[in-house]
C-alpha cells in the first residue's frame, strides 16, 4: 500500500513539474516583455526593473527562480490589477469550489440514480427517457445549457409568472445557485448515468445477484446492498476526469451567470491577455486537478479490494 | 421369402455428396457488422445526418449567392426568410434563409461556412491523434517490456495534465488559426488512442490465431494485414467516431471563451459566441449554431454507440 501511494504521489509530482516547465517556457515564447508599454522607459529604469525581477539573468537561472517561487506559492502579480495572483486565486476559488463541489455531488448522486433506474427498467419507457436525457446531456455543450437555462428559466419564467424562482446571475441565495450548478453538472450527470447503466446491467447479470434473488431477498435489498455497491466502481474511476470537466466547464458557466469565481476570472484574463494571471491560474488548476486525480486513485484502491495496490 | 432387389432401396436422407458443403455463403466479420449496423435504424439515421452535414458544408457555401464574410449593413439581425434588400442583389429575389447576424452577414452561409471550419478542425485533430496514437501505441505494444514501460509512463504523465488547460495555454502562445487548434488538441489528445492501440496490440499478438498463422508460415505482413489490423480496426473506428464530438466540443468551447479561429473565419463556436451576446433580443442567433453543434455531437455519439453494438454484439445493452 505504501509503495502504491508513493508511486502515485511520484507521478503527481512529475506531472506537476512538467506542467510548470511547460507553462514557463510557453510564457517565454510570448513576444515582448513585461515593461514594454506605451511610454518608452529610460534605459536605466529598464535595467533596474529587469534586475529587480531577475530578468537580466540567463534563462536557466530564471527557470530555477521560477520553480523556487512556485514552490513558495508565489505566482507573481496580475498585470491588470497589480495584485498578487495567489490572493486573487484565494478569493475567487472559494466561489468556484463551492459551485464545483455542488455540481460534482449533483452529477454523482443524480447520475447514479438515473443510471440505476434505467438499468432496472431496461427496455421500458423509463429507460428510454432516462437515456434520451443522458444523450442530450452528453451532446449539448455546457455553455449552451447555461445560456438556455438562464434565458428561459431565469428570465422568461420570471417575466411570465412574476415570481423569481431562479435568479438570473450572481451567487448569493439558494435560488441563485440552482441554475449554475445544474448547467455545470448536466454533462457529467449524463456521462455518469450512461456509465452507471452499463455497469449496473453488467452486475445484474452476475451470479451473485441470482443467488440473492434465490434466497428471497427483496428487490430493494438486492439493488441497494448488492448491485449498486459493485456497479458504482467504474463511476468512481471517472470522478477524476469529471472533476476536471466540471472545473473547466466552470470557465463558461461562471462567465454566463456572473459568478465571481476563478473560471470567470480566467476567461477575463485570457481576453485581457493578463499573462501572469493565466500562467498562475494554469498552474493552480493543474495542481488542483492532479491532486484530485491522486485522491480518486487512492480512494479507488481503498474501496475496491480487488485492485491489487502493489501492482497498480 | 422373396429377395428384395437392392435397386429398390434408395438413400432418402440429405444428399451425401453435399452434406459437408457450406450451404450459405460465408459471412465475413465486416459484412456481419455491416448487417447489424444496417438493422440499427438510429445509427443509420445518424450516419445519413453526418453525410448530409458534410455535403452541406462542402457544397452550400459555394452555391449560396452570398459569401459568409460580406456585410449587408442595412439589414443587420434580420429574422428567418427575410428577402435581401442589399443594393448589390437588387431584384434578384435572394432570401436570407436563417436571417442575418449583427453585421448583416447571411447566417445560412455562415453556418455552413462555420461548419466547414468546425468539422475540418475536428476531423484533422482526430486524424492526427489517430496517426500518433497508432504509431506510439503500436511501438509500445509491439516491443513490450522496458520500452513499453517507459512509453506508458510518459503517456501517464501527459495524461495527468488537464488537457483543456494546456490547450488554452497553447492557444495563447501560438498564432491563432485552424492549424493551431489542431496542434493544440493533438498535443494532449493522442494519449487515449495510444493507450487503446497498445492494449489491442498487446492483447492480439499473443492470441492463438496469430500463433497459428505464424505456425502455418504466414509472413508478418500477412499477419498484420489479415489478422492484427482487422481485429484492432473495429475498436479504433469506434473510438475515432466517439472522439469527433469531443473535438467539436473543444473547438466550440475555445471559440466561446475567445480563443477560437481568427475573425474573418466563422466556426460554430464563434457563431455561438456571437449569438450569446444578442441572445436576449434574438435568441435564434444562438439557437442555430447550438442546434448544429448538438445535432452533430449527438449523431457522432449515436453512430459510435451503433458501431460498437455492430462490431461487438456482446457489449450490446
Amino acid at each position: 500500500m505504501a509503495k502504491y501511494i508513493l508511486k502515485r504521489v511520484g507521478y503527481a509530482v512529475v506531472t506537476l513539474f512538467v506542467l510548470v516547465t511547460l507553462t514557463f517556457f510557453m510564457m517565454r515564447m510570448l513576444p515582448g516583455d513585461p515593461f514594454t508599454g506605451e511610454k518608452q522607459l529610460p534605459e536605466k529604469t529598464m535595467a533596474a526593473l529587469n534586475a529587480k525581477y531577475g530578468l537580466d539573468k540567463p534563462e536557466p537561472v530564471q527557470y530555477i527562480m521560477y520553480l523556487g517561487n512556485c514552490l513558495h506559492g508565489d505566482l507573481g502579480l496580475s498585470l491588470n490589477t497589480n495584485r498578487p495572483v495567489t490572493t486573487i486565486i484565494g478569493e475567487a476559488f472559494a466561489y468556484s469550489f463551492d459551485l464545483g463541489i455542488r455540481a460534482v455531488l449533483l452529477a454523482f448522486v443524480a447520475g447514479v440514480l438515473l443510471g440505476t433506474i434505467a438499468a432496472i427498467k431496461r427496455g421500458k419507457a423509463t429507460d428510454t427517457v432516462c437515456m434520451l436525457v443522458a444523450l442530450v446531456g452528453v451532446s449539448v455543450p455546457s455553455f449552451i445549457v447555461a445560456s438556455v437555462l438562464q434565458y428561459y428559466l431565469g428570465l422568461k419564467l420570471y417575466m411570465a409568472t412574476g415570481v423569481r424562482f431562479f435568479a438570473v446571475t450572481g451567487w448569493e441565495d439558494f435560488n441563485s445557485k440552482i441554475l449554475p450548478v445544474f448547467a455545470l453538472a448536466f454533462g457529467s450527470l449524463a456521462q455518469i448515468s450512461r456509465l452507471m447503466r452499463t455497469s449496473m446491467l453488467d452486475v445484474l447479470g452476475q451470479d451473485y445477484i441470482k443467488t440473492a434473488k434465490a434466497k428471497g431477498l427483496s428487490q430493494k435489498a438486492i439493488i441497494w446492498k448488492h448491485a449498486i455497491r459493485n456497479a458504482i466502481m467504474p463511476v468512481v474511476t471517472v470522478l477524476g476526469p469529471i472533476t476536471a470537466s466540471v472545473l473547466t466547464g466552470g470557465f463558461v458557466v461562471e462567465s454566463v451567470f456572473a459568478v465571481p469565481g476563478l473560471g470567470g476570472y480566467f476567461v477575463r484574463s485570457i481576453q485581457n491577455v493578463d499573462y501572469t494571471m493565466i500562467s498562475g491560474t494554469t498552474i493552480f488548476y493543474g495542481a488542483f486537478l492532479i491532486a484530485a486525480n491522486l485522491l480518486v486513485d487512492l480512494a479507488y484502491g481503498l474501496i475496491d479490494p480487488r485492485v491489487k495496490l502493489e501492482e497498480g | 421369402m422373396d429377395k428384395i432387389d437392392k435397386s429398390r432401396f434408395g438413400w432418402v436422407g440429405p444428399d451425401p455428396e453435399h452434406q459437408e458443403g457450406i450451404s450459405r455463403p460465408s459471412i465475413t466479420y465486416w459484412r456481419d457488422a455491416m448487417n447489424r449496423l444496417v438493422k440499427n435504424r438510429v445509427a443509420l439515421v445518424c450516419l445519413c445526418i453526418i453525410v448530409l452535414l458534410i455535403l452541406g458544408c462542402a457544397i452550400l457555401p459555394a452555391v449560396s449567392p452570398f459569401s459568409g464574410r460580406e456585410q449587408h449593413l442595412t439589414e443587420g439581425n434580420a429574422s428567418f426568410f427575410t428577402p435581401c434588400t442589399d443594393t448589390r442583389y437588387e431584384g434578384q429575389g435572394h432570401v436570407h434563409i436563417f436571417g442575418t447576424d449583427r453585421l448583416g452577414r447571411d447566417m445560412w452561409t455562415r453556418l455552413f461556412d462555420g461548419g466547414r471550419v468546425s468539422l475540418m478542425i475536428a476531423f484533422s485533430a482526430v486524424f492526427v491523434n489517430l496517426i500518433i496514437g497508432i504509431i506510439y501505441g503500436g511501438i509500445s505494444g509491439y516491443y513490450g517490456g522496458a520500452v513499453d514501460n517507459i512509453m506508458m509512463r510518459i503517456v501517464e504523465i501527459v495524461n495527468g495534465i488537464p488537457y483543456l488547460i494546456v490547450v488554452v495555454l497553447l492557444m495563447m502562445v501560438l498564432p491563432q488559426g485552424i492549424f493551431t487548434m489542431v496542434v493544440a488538441y493533438a498535443t494532449v489528445g493522442w494519449t487515449g488512442m495510444a493507450r487503446l492501440v497498445r492494449g489491442q496490440a498487446l492483447a492480439l499478438k499473443n492470441q492463438e490465431f496469430v500463433v497459428a498463422a505464424e505456425a502455418m508460415g504466414a509472413k508478418p505482413s500477412r499477419i498484420i494485414a489479415r489478422h492484427l489490423l482487422p481485429n484492432a480496426l473495429s475498436v479504433i473506428i469506434i473510438n475515432v467516431t466517439l472522439a469527433v464530438p469531443s473535438a467539436i466540443f473543444t473547438e466550440a468551447f475555445l471559440s466561446y471563451i475567445g480563443l477560437g479561429v481568427p475573425v474573418p473565419h466563422s466556426s460554430w463556436g464563434i457563431l455561438a459566441q456571437d449569438g450569446s451576446q444578442v441572445f436576449q433580443v434574438y435568441p435564434e442567433k444562438l439557437w442555430i449554431p447550438a442546434i448544429a453543434i448538438s445535432i452533430t455531437m449527438l449523431s457522432f455519439n449515436l453512430l459510435g454507440d451503433g458501431l460498437r453494438d455492430a462490431f461487438d454484439p456482446r457489449l450490446r445493452r
